[in-house]
């Protein structure tokens, strides 16, 4: 039976009311502003697409595109890894497992402009512990002048920060493995890495898929934790897509290509999250099926 | 494959176990013969998972020694005594082919290629999966994937027992008659010796030559499942087995004479008692009901198709009979009879043999 009941548009109308102030208005308030040019006094005129060849045609969009992709690469790199190490190495219960998940916790809960500012002051030469001590030891630190420093600082900071999460989500998926596997494998003679490598692993997939996932939107998007402790520098070097977007809308009032350049900005973080999701889950659709 | 002996076996949780109730497992002395497919039958906290993980060693007992062979192993870490274990839940290396899955333990152990090829397709003939050797062992339904662990277990040659610990739990039950018919096929065309712990009696009996029926972290009976039936050693196998469990009615005896509940009835024999609390047990199976002997009342009449349960209650005791489909069961007032050597007599829950040695019990139902 059917009926002809249209009651149930006012049912979703909030919901869609509080989607388009918080998300579709904002978004296109930038789709806007990416098609059109300003000299002040709110006056506007059309321009077409001529912010995104703009863009697209730039160097240093292309630079800090890079700049990106190689910063999320290496923490990537470091870590899922480290985190699957630190997880593997924590204890299954009793005290010291709830004591090392509040340890590893503590960063996750400290606020990213705090972050920077107590690397910023760790690192420092004059005063800071890490700083003046490489420097005691003859180590040309200096993350406010050197590139490879700068670099060095600003992915320890995001190790430090950020490698709990992948611990914590692979501890949960290790501690969702029955006894019983670790004890078919003592039984069939398994060595520790064929434990690793045929259950521990393939049963923390699902966790690792997201950390991966988190890890890599989030760190796509950094922003506070760079600007508070370099501010972008020196020169260029950590200018990465968020801090570079910013001084182009806020710093120059470009509003047209940094409108523009969010754009892409958003859609490349949404086609490689979506690309790697559909790997991810392919992946395990042909594990499970066949 | 070897003869497994329990030697002063007992295990305690505790650090400093004082008194028996400290003991996950009594103190036992036991050997599983060679070959033999034994069941560990018990309900749950009994100590039977207890009792397989010491043999297979995942648990060092507290107490007594572990003999494989005559050779003391109860030091000896898993991998190396070389037994096969299936467990509750179906462990399978996902990531892996069946194929795979069943040359994991060879290759662990190192052996050539060809050997493990050949015998990696000599025990999929014997688990019924050559069919699905190349298919990932993820995607496979639970009682495939508990073959597989069967079978990892079983392609080693000289795997000395298979241990079972529950296996059929998440087994649909229409696939479960079938996996307990291939495991009883593999024992008699194989001979491993194997030892399958269950909380089912239906298992334990259908599956076992021999089935060791475990309370309270004791083992209270080892016997064949006839024996079991006919014969229980202790209350509680009584009461556990059959369905519904044995009758167990308090009962003074004198000499050859039981009284229960006020009747006097003969027993034919005596027994050799010690002034314990008496109790007489009667399966539901080798009671009569009729015009003579004890007088008791219907109180409910249960059909469960194949023969009908009577409820009765004797004297302030209740008891079950079990009539055949078609029997006439009277309303109200009857009486009931024992089937002669139908009659366990228990002092403080344990079984006394009659002076006279057992009888052969006459006839089980009257609908049989």
């Amino acid at each position: 039976m059917k009926t002809d009941n249209q009651k149930a548009w006012f049912l979703v109308l909030p919901v869609l009311i509080l989607v388009a102030f918080s998300a579709v208005i904002p978004l296109m308030t930038v789709v806007n502003y990416s098609v059109q040019d300003t000299f002040g006094n709110n006056q506007f005129f059309w321009a077409g697409l001529a912010w995104f060849e703009d863009m697209l045609g730039s160097e240093r969009m292309w630079n800090a595109l890079g700049r990106q992709i190689v910063f999320s690469g290496i923490i990537l790199a470091i870590e899922v890894p480290l985190g699957i190490f630190v997880a593997l190495n924590m204890p299954k219960k009793g005290f010291w497992a709830s004591f090392c998940l509040v340890l590893m916790s503590l960063p996750l809960l400290i606020p990213w402009n705090v972050v920077g500012t107590i690397w910023q002051i760790f690192g420092r030469v004059d005063i800071g512990l890490l700083g003046y001590t490489l420097d005691s030891l003859g180590i040309d630190y200096n993350y406010t002048q050197g590139f490879y420093a700068a670099w060095a600082t600003v992915i320890t900071m995001d190790v430090w920060h950020w490698t709990s999460l992948v611990a914590l989500l692979a501890y949960a998926g290790l501690q969702s493995i029955p006894d019983a596997y670790y004890q078919a494998a003592k039984i069939d003679q398994a060595s520790r890495w064929a434990v690793f490598r045929y259950i521990e692993l393939p049963k923390m997939r699902g966790v690792l898929t997201i950390a991966i996932l988190l890890r890599f939107m989030d760190s796509f998007k950094i922003y506070t934790e760079p600007f508070v402790l370099t501010g972008g520098g020196p020169g260029n070097a950590t200018t990465f897509l968020s801090i570079d977007l910013v001084k182009m809308a806020l710093g120059q009032f470009d509003l047209g290509p940094a409108a523009a350049f969010s754009l892409m900005y958003f859609l490349v973080i949404m086609v490689i999250s979506y690309v790697f999701y559909i790997v991810m889950t392919n992946l395990d659709k042909e594990e499970g099926g066949k | 494959m070897a003869k497994i002996t329990l030697d002063s076996l007992a295990h305690s949780y505790l650090n400093d176990p004082q008194s028996p109730e400290d003991f996950a497992l009594q103190e036992l002395n036991h050997d599983w013969v060679d070959g033999e497919a034994y069941a560990l039958l018990g309900p749950s906290g009994c100590g039977k998972s207890t009792l397989l993980n010491i043999i297979s060693g995942l648990l060092i007992p507290s107490h007594g020694r572990v003999l494989f062979d005559g050779k003391d192993v109860t030091h000896l870490p898993t991998a190396d005594r070389n037994i096969a274990q299936v467990f509750q839940f179906p462990v399978v290396y996902d990531t892996m082919t069946v194929r795979e899955n069943l040359a994991f333990p060879l290759r662990n152990r190192k052996l050539p290629q060809s050997e493990i090829a050949d015998r990696v397709i000599r025990v999929a003939r014997m688990i019924d999966m050559e069919g699905v050797l190349d298919r990932r062992a993820s995607g496979l339904t639970a009682d495939a994937k508990q073959k597989i662990s069967l079978g990892r277990g079983m392609v080693r040659d000289d795997v000395n027992a298979l241990l079972f610990d529950e296996p059929l739990t998440v087994i649909d039950p229409h696939m479960k008659w079938e996996l307990r018919t291939q495991l009883k096929k593999l024992h008699h065309d194989f001979g491993h010796t194997m030892i399958y712990v269950t909380h089912d009696q239906t298992e334990a009996l259908t599956f076992a030559d021999k089935v060791v029926v475990m309370y309270d972290g004791r083992v209270v009976q080892i016997g064949t499942p006839d024996e079991l039936f006919e014969r229980p050693a202790h209350t509680f196998v009584g009461y556990f087995i059959g369905s519904p469990g044995m009758n167990l009615f308090d009962a003074q005896i004198d000499g050859t004479k039981a009284r229960i509940a006020g009747t006097q009835f003969d027993l034919g024999t005596g027994y050799a008692l010690k002034g314990g609390k008496t109790k007489i047990g009667v399966r539901p199976e080798f009671i009569r009901l009729g015009h003579h002997g004890l007088p008791a009342r219907v109180t409910r009449v249960e059909d469960v198709g194949r023969h009908k349960i009577v409820r009765l209650d004797l004297g302030g005791q209740e008891m079950s009979a079990i009539v055949g489909e078609g029997a006439a069961v009277p309303d109200g007032g009857t009486h009931v009879q024992f089937v002669e050597g139908g009659v366990n007599v228990y002092e403080d829950d344990w079984r006394v043999s009659p002076e006279r040695g057992d009888a052969p019990v006459a006839a089980k139902t009257e609908a049989a």
